[in-house]
């Protein structure tokens, strides 16, 4: 007779955002591969088979989980669809990626299978039979390693900014898992606003341009836009600059927000807050204009300019307009 | 309607960088390295709950469970305007994770009267986890929504609650009772309580109970029982090597930084 095997299940419960599932798989994969344990991945589908075959290349198994009720909005389905895998696989860690849906589901769901949750893991290791992983705190002051003494280990990583997964030469099975039983909905989504100027999220932004109290009011956002748009970028805020009004919460960055990663971070009017940082920190690039040479925002920066915002936007925007033309 | 606002007290989260050091056990921080404040999400959920108050009449609990400390954070909801406040004492000395507290949360929970709303801040400015408001939902068996910055009553028995989401919003309605996880927005910055308030509130009394109280073991809180165990807690270093731009004329140092930037967009 053969052991048992182990299975981590990968959840990709949003999975229009590449980059972000991409780098969720590779957490996933890597984490079965040092657990020894089989890697199944669990998303939405059948409908768009091209992508159901490119998740088969990085995984054991690949669930398509096919539902009526199964839209994203729903964290209710997703819960007991989750939680009836879970208890029938019964994994040692479930991964999910850093969307509002899945933290919203990954307390609960952990509850549900009577394992330890935690959110916002950097790396994920096992040791002596436990999940261990790194994840900031005190607002990005102090790391800290949590051991995860439940099982399973319920997990939402950072996945934008977590390495793809590595290809197999096999692709692993593709199997359709129906969940027909609609559950009693207790709470019914009435309506759903996007915020203006999100074209790409911010996830997946190669470059950012966010702006901060410094900016000194909702206008100059509008010309982040502007340089936003030259930059072929997005744009995001300070938490002080979206309790402000200046800008939607949806471009928030940081702790409380979107954790990002693009290739260059433009912080401006932003002091460089500690709970600002968590959220830019694996960025490749951060640079900064800031009046105070002194603006903690410059020790995670690799070049900066000591200048008022607004005397130097106008010109920046024209000279880049002209240098990427 | 009756809401219960969960405060948790932490270690004041805008310690400047330099300030802040670890304790002997290198497992939290140095808790005489700032001061002591209450989570600023769980005053955005406060203040929600004041606004809600304010609209259609009702009544607010706050609930806080910590060492002897948190009276004062509980005293800062009472002047804040909160009806009542109860504390759960943790005198062990030891954490809480996540799970732990919504545990005894839940049981502080089932002594008080019905309550139609219960809210979290989403996640507190220490640890972070952000898990206590969904683990204390399913304790209780109720429906749960994270990230809310907006509520709205709609008849006897519904709620409207407005979700910030990746791109935007999303409102749901839901039952009461339901649990909600409050996050930051323009509209749920908590209110300065006024001279007045502050001093009334010292006269006010605080229900509080022991973990025996509540029928909780007194293990509840020890490390190796804990679900979610830190293990190691280092303070990382920022690199500091920044280069700045620097030039004769303004327009010369905005063409420098021009054309790095350009550099890595065309890099692209
Ligand atoms: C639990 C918790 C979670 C948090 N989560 C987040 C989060 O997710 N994201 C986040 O951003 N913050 C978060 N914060 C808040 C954080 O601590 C800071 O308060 C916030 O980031 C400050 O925003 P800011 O840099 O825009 O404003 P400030 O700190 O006020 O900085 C403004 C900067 O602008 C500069 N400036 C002023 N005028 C000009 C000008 N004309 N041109 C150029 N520069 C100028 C100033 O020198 C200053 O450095 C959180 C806090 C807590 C407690």
């Amino acid at each position: 007779m053969s052991e048992p095997v182990s299975t981590v299940i990968t959840a990709l419960i949003s999975p229009t955002q590449e980059r972000a599932s991409a780098g969720l798989m590779g957490a996933g994969q890597r984490l079965s591969e040092t657990v020894g344990a089989e890697h199944v991945v669990v998303a939405c589908g059948p409908e768009d088979s091209e992508s159901a075959s490119g998740l088969a290349h990085g995984a054991d198994r690949v669930l398509l989980v096919r539902s009526p009720a199964l839209v994203r909005d729903r964290q209710e389905v997703w819960l007991q669809c989750l939680t009836r895998m879970g208890s029938e696989l019964n994994p040692a860690a479930i991964v999910l990626g850093n969307d509002a849906l899945s933290q919203e589901i990954t307390p609960r769901l952990a509850h549900r299978l009577g394992g330890a949750s935690i959110g916002d893991a950097q790396t994920l290791t096992a040791e002596e039979g436990h999940i261990s992983i790194t994840r900031s705190v005190y607002g990005g002051k102090a790391m800290a390693k949590v051991k995860l003494q439940g099982t399973p280990a319920v997990v939402w990583v950072r996945a934008p900014s977590m390495d793809p997964a590595r290809g197999r030469a096999t692709p692993g099975q593709i199997e359709e898992w129906d969940f027909a039983t609609e559950p009693e909905m207790k709470i019914q989504l009435l309506e759903t606003q996007m915020d203006a100027g999100e074209g790409d999220r911010l996830e997946d932004a190669r470059i950012i341009v966010s702006g901060g109290r410094g900016l000194g009011g909702p206008e100059p956002f509008e010309k982040l836009k502007e340089l936003a748009k030259v930059l072929k970028g997005q744009t995001a805020a300070s938490r002080a600059a979206c309790d402000l009004g200046w800008a939607p919460h949806s471009w928030q960055v940081g702790q409380t927000g979107k954790k990002v990663a693009p290739q260059l971070y433009l912080a401006s009017g932003i002091s460089g807050a500690s709970q600002h940082i968590m959220g830019i920190a694996d960025s490749k690039a951060i640079a900064a204009i800031n009046t105070d040479p002194n603006a903690p925002i410059f020790k995670h920066c690799q070049f900066g300019l000591v200048e008022d915002f607004h005397q130097v936007i106008g010109p920046l925007q024209e000279k880049l307009a002209e240098l990427l033309a | 309607m009756n809401i219960l606002v969960c405060l948790k007290q932490i270690l004041d989260p805008e310690v400047p960088a330099r300030d802040f050091s670890l304790a002997r056990s290198h497992l939290q921080a140095d808790p005489t390295c700032a001061d002591l404040v209450t989570n600023i999400f769980c005053e955005n959920a406060l203040e929600t709950a004041l606004q809600l108050r304010d609209r259609h009449g009702g009544r607010i609990s706050i609930l806080s469970l910590g060492p002897a400390s948190v009276e004062d954070t509980l005293r800062k909801g009472l002047a804040m305007q909160a009806d009542a406040a109860f504390m759960i004492l943790n005198d062990t000395g030891h954490l809480p994770d996540s799970a732990a507290t919504a545990k005894a949360l839940a049981a502080a929970i089932g002594k008080l009267d019905r309550l139609d709303l219960i809210l979290t801040g989403h996640e507190s400015g220490d640890w972070g986890a952000g898990q206590t408001g969904g683990l204390l939902a399913e304790e209780l068996g109720l429906p749960f929504i994270a990230f809310v910055d907006e509520i709205e009553e709609t008849g006897p028995d519904r709620l409207i609650l407005r979700q910030q989401n990746d791109s935007g919003w999303q409102k749901f309605s839901a039952p009461m009772p339901v649990v909600a996880s409050i996050t930051n927005s323009d509209h749920n910055l908590p209110r300065i309580p006024k001279i007045r308030d502050i001093i009334l509130a010292n006269r006010k009394p605080i229900t509080s109970w022991s973990l025996g109280d509540l029928e909780l073991s007194p293990d509840l809180f020890l490390p190796e029982h804990l679900l979610v165990r830190v293990t190691e807690l280092t303070i990382p270093q920022a690199k500091g090597d920044c280069a700045f731009i620097e030039g004769a004329t303004k327009e010369e140092k905005i063409g420098k930084l021009a054309e790095k930037i350009a550099a890595i967009a065309r890099s692209i």
